[in-house]
C-alpha cells in the first residue's frame, strides 16, 4: 500500500517537473510547479512527518506559488507570453548544469548507504521541533533560526527601500 | 454523552472479520471520502438557504417560500438545475488552466473541512499538527481563485481575484496569530486535544481578556478569508459583475458557490473548536444538575449548534454593513488588527507564564 502511494507521488513529481521546464507558457509552468509541491507534500505525509508537510504546503503552495502567480499577473499583462527560444550558447550552457547536476546527484545517492538506524517511525510532536528548532545545544537550531531572521528583516528593508525609492 | 468511536469501531471490526487488511482499509478510505462528500454537499444545501432565508428577512421580503414547504427544497431544485447546466467553453482561454481552478479550490476547501473535530469520537484527520494544517490547507484556495481569474481573459475577474488574493494573504496573518494565541494558552495545537482540554470551560471563558479579543479578531479576519460580505470586493457584484467566477457555468460555478458556503462553516468551525469548546457540552461549576442536563444533548448537535450561531452572526455582518473600500480594507488588517494581535499574544504569554489563568 504504502509502496503504491510512494510511486504514485514520485511519477507525479518526476511527470510535473519535466512539464514545468518543456510547457511554454509560465503560468502553467507554475501550476505544475504547484503540483510538484504538492507531492513532495505527499511524500512528508507519508513519512508520518506532518509538521513539515504542512510546513511545505503553506510555505511553497500558500506563499512562494501565490507570489509568483502574483509577480506574474502584475508584470506581464498577458501573462502568457509564449517563451522565446533559446540562444545556442545559453542551451549548451544549460545542458552542461543539468548533467553535471545529474552526475553529481547520481554519484552521492549511490555512494550514500543511508542508515535506517536513524529513523524512528510514528508521528513527531510538535514539542520536540519546537525545543529542536529554538535550543542552544548540541542538534539544536537556535543559531541558524535568529540568522534567517536577520536575513528576512535585511530582505523585508531592502523591499521597502526599493519600493519607496520614487517618493 | 455518546460516542461516536463505537459506531466507527463497529464497522471497522465488521470489516475485518471478511475482509483482509488492506482491503479494509480500502473500503474504509472510499467510504470515508463518500461520507465527507455527502456532509459537504448538504451542509452546502442548508446553509445556501439559510442564507437566502435569513438575507430575506434582514431586508423585510420573504425569501424563498415556492419549492416545498417554507421553501426548504428550493436549494436542492438550484442543485438539480446547476448539475444539468452546460459547461460553457469561452474563446480564448488557457483551457487547462480555466478547468483546473475550481478543482483547487474545492479540493482545499474539503480537505480543510475534513480536519474538523464534528462530535466526540467524529475526528476524521487529528494530526498532532491539527490547527496548522487547516491553516495550510485552506491557504491552497488563493491559487485557485487567482487562476481563475487569470484564466477567464476578462479583466473584471482579474481584478476580483487580484483583490481577493491580496485580500486573503493579508487576513490569514490574522487568523494565524489567533490561532497561535490559542495554541500558546492550550499547549498543543492538534484539535481533538484542543477540544479535550475545554472540558472544564472553553477557553473564551477560561482565556481570560487575550482570547476574547483573539476571537473578536479571528471572527473579523475570517469573515474577511472566505470573501463574505462586508469583505466581498472580490466579486462586489455592483462593479465586477461577479469578480473571479463571472465566466464560469454550470458546476464550475457551483464548485465556486459551494466552496464559498462552506468555507464559512469551516472558518464557523474552527472558531467553535478553538473558543467555544468544540463539541463540549456548556458546564456551569457548581450546577451539577444543570451539567447533566447538558449531557443528554449528543456532541454533534453541540457543534454544529455553535458553529450556526457563529455562521448566524456572520451572515448578520453581511447584511448590516457596507461594503469597504480596498484601501479601507488592508488598513484594518495591517494597521489595526495586526499590531492588535500581536500586542494580543504576548499579552496571552505572560498569562501562560506567570500563571494568571485558573
Amino acid at each position: 500500500m504504502e509502496l503504491v502511494v510512494f510511486c504514485i507521488l514520485a511519477a507525479a513529481i518526476v511527470v510535473f517537473s519535466v512539464l514545468t521546464v518543456t510547457t511554454q507558457r509560465i503560468l502553467r509552468s507554475a501550476t505544475y510547479l504547484l503540483f510538484v509541491l504538492f507531492a513532495t507534500a505527499g511524500i512528508y505525509f507519508e513519512l508520518n512527518y506532518a509538521f513539515l508537510g504542512a510546513v511545505q504546503l503553506t510555505v511553497y503552495a500558500g506563499g512562494i506559488i501565490v507570489l509568483y502567480v502574483f509577480s506574474i499577473l502584475l508584470t506581464s499583462p498577458d501573462g502568457d507570453k509564449l517563451a522565446t527560444k533559446l540562444p545556442k550558447s545559453k542551451f549548451f550552457a544549460g545542458l552542461v548544469a543539468a548533467v553535471a547536476g545529474a552526475v553529481l546527484c547520481i554519484f552521492i545517492t549511490l555512494s550514500h548507504t543511508f542508515p535506517v538506524t536513524h529513523f524512528t517511525p510514528g508521528e513527531l510532536g510538535m514539542k520536540q521541533i519546537g525545543f529542536a528548532l529554538l535550543g542552544t545545544e548540541k542538534y539544536q537550531y537556535m543559531l541558524p533560526f535568529e540568522a534567517i531572521s536577520v536575513l528576512l528583516l535585511a530582505c523585508i528593508i531592502g523591499g521597502i527601500m526599493i519600493a519607496r525609492k520614487r517618493g | 454523552m455518546f460516542d461516536f468511536s463505537v459506531i466507527t469501531g463497529w464497522v471497522d471490526r465488521m470489516l475485518r472479520s471478511f475482509l483482509p487488511e488492506e482491503a479494509t482499509v480500502l473500503v474504509e478510505f472510499v467510504m470515508i471520502g463518500v461520507a465527507i462528500l455527502l456532509g459537504y454537499a448538504v451542509i452546502a444545501l442548508v446553509l445556501i438557504y439559510t442564507e437566502r432565508r435569513v438575507c430575506a428577512f434582514f431586508q423585510c421580503r420573504v425569501g424563498p417560500n415556492r419549492v416545498g414547504p417554507w421553501g426548504l427544497t428550493q436549494s436542492f431544485a438550484d442543485m438539480i438545475k446547476m448539475l444539468t447546466k452546460e459547461l460553457i467553453t469561452i474563446n480564448n482561454v488557457d483551457r487547462f488552466l480555466f478547468n483546473l481552478a475550481p478543482f483547487i479550490v474545492i479540493i482545499a476547501s474539503v480537505i480543510s473541512f475534513s480536519c474538523l473535530p464534528f462530535a466526540k469520537g467524529l475526528e476524521l484527520i487529528d494530526f498532532n499538527v491539527g490547527a496548522f494544517f487547516v491553516m495550510a490547507v485552506s491557504s491552497m484556495g488563493i491559487v485557485g481563485i487567482l487562476l481563475a481569474g487569470w484564466s477567464s481573459n476578462n479583466k473584471y475577474s482579474l481584478i476580483g481575484a487580484m483583490r481577493s488574493g491580496a485580500q486573503m494573504i493579508s487576513y490569514e496573518l490574522s487568523i494565524g496569530m489567533s490561532i497561535l494565541t490559542i495554541i500558546v494558552f492550550t499547549d498543543t495545537a492538534q484539535l481533538s486535544l484542543i477540544v479535550a482540554n475545554q472540558a472544564d470551560g472553553w477557553f473564551i471563558f477560561k482565556g481570560h481578556v487575550p482570547a476574547f479579543i483573539a476571537f473578536m479578531i479571528y471572527l473579523i479576519a475570517g469573515t474577511a478569508e472566505t470573501n463574505r460580505g462586508p469583505f466581498d470586493l472580490p466579486e462586489a457584484d455592483s462593479e465586477l459583475t461577479a469578480g473571479y467566477h463571472t465566466e464560469y457555468s454550470g458546476m464550475h460555478f457551483g464548485f465556486f458557490y459551494l466552496a464559498e458556503y462552506l468555507n464559512m462553516f469551516i472558518v464557523a468551525g474552527m472558531a467553535t473548536t478553538l473558543f467555544l469548546g468544540g463539541w463540549m457540552p456548556l458546564y456551569i461549576p457548581g450546577w451539577d444538575g444543570f451539567n447533566r442536563a447538558m449531557d443528554f444533548i449528543p456532541s454533534l448537535f453541540w457543534f454544529l449548534g455553535k458553529t450556526g450561531v457563529l455562521i448566524f452572526i456572520m451572515m448578520w455582518f453581511k447584511w448590516t454593513f457596507p461594503r469597504l473600500r480596498i484601501d479601507q480594507l488592508l488598513t484594518l488588517e495591517w494597521k489595526y488588527l495586526l499590531p492588535i494581535n500581536l500586542v494580543n499574544m504576548f499579552v496571552m504569554v505572560m498569562v501562560v507564564v506567570f500563571e494568571w489563568h485558573w
